[in-house]
């Protein structure tokens, strides 16, 4: 008894320390002179409140486990739900579900919509990201450098080229691929923490080096200006950029409305969501699919089978970062303005929690975990200053229940006849 | 049809094989025994172009392999089962069995038929995650693996590590049966009363050398052989 006392009043203290350091006391400037203050009373309580909680969380420890362990349930409860086992149930479901988002910014406000868009560049890049984590098993820190790099290259081939979207996206998937091959050469003899190590230094490298550069990309500044997509050479402006250029009201005769242009890219979105996933599901069934899963389960016996992991494992980088190209492209045209600080290690933070949380390996899971990831703190944004916190707190909290992710990944499998 | 001769292997500074000369003939059971650190494993490893032998040449099939790729290596008609199994364990039975016909896709069912007429056990267990099964099941997977690849010489590392003596047993028959039916095969073995057996011809590397080489029952009842591998 004594023992549990003390241990749990050492967590609610170092809690308490921790959380003061963080949410107890604030710097502020006047004038020359930082000063130190203590916060708000209200933050205080809240501190206070959150250490007792971690208190009794902790005295009763044995009883919250007790009841965490029934959440977890046996094997049973991580199968898919009855309705979606078989083959022909889940092409019925995934019709209706594209189906429901085709609908979707028809009936809903604008603002909905747009973060919708979001949530699918995030599913994109998930999905990547997914490739090289959860199928090959290759930790990699610095997925958001191939993103950047598709961003940039639709944005420089725009300002100095003069291409539309259409023309640059399959670049910027090329260039990014080029990337994860380059990277994949110097990290292939690394793996677990060495990985990871190393391609976090070379998605700093890629941001680092697009702010320095600025004779071309503009350095910190970013590039502006960047167009959005045309529907067929369609503008969807209230004015023809140039002399000769069609708008999308004028040419079907409808008044202009912003909105058009919000639900076309929504649209087109889902449109290379839906792509990735078809081409990503056809690669999992595939040789190269089979290979990566054996990669992550087993270098040597691979080795012994006479696959070759140095072609593998530059498959994996190549085609995961061919993805974030063209996420990192549409993210450019959407946002119309990119500059470095959209890049930063945080973003691959992200993109990384979203692979976890939503299971390695699992397509559905990390679309579940993508939108979780993107919605929740939109929806919170009063919280932005915890948002951080939260989202550690939602880490732990899947740790502990959910270890394997939200919807680990089921194979597809093949029977045999059997007799 | 495999061929070492004077191979030199290191690791480093380090000579684990200090020039070692040994062959497999086609249709026969050859066994290498030795002790801990001998450098058995480095041998078969030196076979598989993985660390690669710093002289000496490795002939299999005619073919002078010494410098060649490991992924070619393992891809012309020599499969290992590797120390340890190392079966894909998150995967099925029967993707691990597809991982061993992955670049020999000829008569893939009947090979499969027939992996699993070998293996009744991985039949019942088809659809089982390979993490789950008991280390002799998982054992007979990794063979199962190897000759899914239809190899003409399947090379075992210690199969009988860590199994219990009724599974040795079973797995040592299945070897006999591969044998019959015409695979040569080359064991590395500590359980060497077994091996040598089973053996026509036997290996006795020590210290990165071949100390003696002689038939399977005259090893068995070598004086040297007995006092060092089998217990006096």
């Amino acid at each position: 008894m004594q023992s549990r006392f003390s241990s749990a009043a050492l967590a609610a203290g170092v809690t308490l320390i921790l959380g003061f350091m963080v949410l107890g006391i604030s710097f502020s400037v006047e004038g020359v002179v930082p000063t130190l203050e203590v916060s708000e009373s209200h933050k205080i309580i809240g501190l206070l409140i959150g250490a007792g909680l971690v208190f009794l969380l902790q005295y009763f420890r044995a009883e919250v486990s007790k009841v965490t362990a029934k959440m977890k349930g046996d094997g049973q409860a991580h199968e898919l739900p009855s309705f979606m086992r078989t083959e022909k149930q889940q092409r019925v479901l995934a019709f209706w579900a594209v189906g429901a988002l085709l609908l979707f910014p028809f009936l809903s406000s604008r603002g909905a919509v747009d973060i919708a868009t979001l949530t699918l560049i995030y599913v994109m890049l998930g999905l990547g990201l997914n490739v090289v984590v959860g199928l090959a098993g290759l930790l990699d820190l610095g997925y958001v450098g191939f993103y950047a790099v598709g961003a940039y290259s639709y944005a420089l081939l725009n300002l100095y080229f003069d291409m539309s979207f259409w023309m640059a996206l399959p670049i910027a998937g090329g260039l990014a691929a080029l990337f994860g091959y380059l990277l994949g050469f110097p990290v292939l003899r690394l793996r677990g923490d060495y990985l990871a190590i190393v391609t976090l230094g070379f998605g700093e490298i890629i941001r680092i080096l697009l702010n320095n550069w600025t004779e071309l990309t503009g350095g910190p500044n970013g590039i502006a200006r960047i167009p959005k997509p045309t529907l067929f050479g369609l503008e969807f402006n209230r004015r023809p950029s140039e002399e000769g250029a069609t708008t999308f009201h004028d040419f079907f005769g409808i008044s202009y409305s912003s909105e058009y242009k919000v639900i076309f890219l929504y649209l087109m979105a889902l449109l290379l969501v839906l792509l990735t996933i078809y081409v990503i599901r056809r690669l999992v069934r595939m040789p190269i699919g089979r290979a990566w899963e054996a990669l992550r389960e087993d270098d040597i016996a691979c080795r012994s089978l006479g696959l070759n992991p140095t072609n593998i494992k530059l498959g994996a980088f190549t085609i995961g970062a061919s993805f974030a190209g063209f996420a990192g492209s549409f993210f450019a045209a959407r946002q119309g303005f990119i500059s470095p600080e959209s890049f930063t290690f945080i973003e691959s933070a992200i993109i990384l929690a979203i692979v976890v949380l939503g299971g390695m390996g699992s397509q559905l899971g990390v679309v579940l975990a993508a939108c979780a990831m993107t919605i929740l703190p939109e929806m919170a944004r009063e919280f932005d200053e915890y948002r951080m916190l939260l989202f550690g707190l939602m880490m732990v909290l899947m740790m502990i229940w959910r270890p394997q992710g939200l919807l680990p990944m089921k194979r597809p499998h093949l029977e045999l006849k059997r007799d | 049809m495999l061929t070492l001769e004077k191979v030199h292997t290191h690791y480093g500074p380090i000579e684990a094989l200090k020039g070692v000369s040994l062959n497999v003939e086609k249709g026969e059971i050859v066994t290498l025994i030795g002790a801990n650190g001998a450098g058995k494993s480095t041998l078969l490893m030196t076979v598989c172009g993985d660390p690669r032998a710093s002289s000496g040449t490795i002939t299999w099939k005619g073919e002078d392999i010494t410098q060649k790729e490991t992924a070619k290596i393992m891809r012309s008609g020599l499969a290992v089962v590797p120390e340890g199994r190392r079966v894909f364990s998150a995967v099925t039975v029967e993707e691990n069995l597809s991982m061993g016909g992955f670049f020999n896709k000829t008569n893939y069912d009947e090979r499969m038929e027939h992996v699993l007429e070998l293996f009744p056990r991985l039949k019942e267990r088809y659809a089982q995650r390979a993490g789950t099964m008991s280390g002799g099941e998982q054992q007979m997977l990794a063979i199962g693996r190897a000759l899914m690849s239809n190899p003409e010489l399947l090379i075992l590392d210690e199969p009988s590590l860590g199994l219990a003596p009724i599974i040795i047993n079973q797995i040592f028959d299945i070897i006999h049966t591969l044998r019959e039916e015409g695979t040569t095969i080359f064991l590395v073995e500590q359980n060497a009363n077994q091996a040598l057996r089973l053996a026509d011809r036997g290996y006795v590397l020590e210290h990165g050398k071949i100390v003696l080489e002689d038939s399977g029952d005259n090893l068995l009842v070598n004086e040297d052989v007995r006092k060092a591998y089998l217990g006096g």
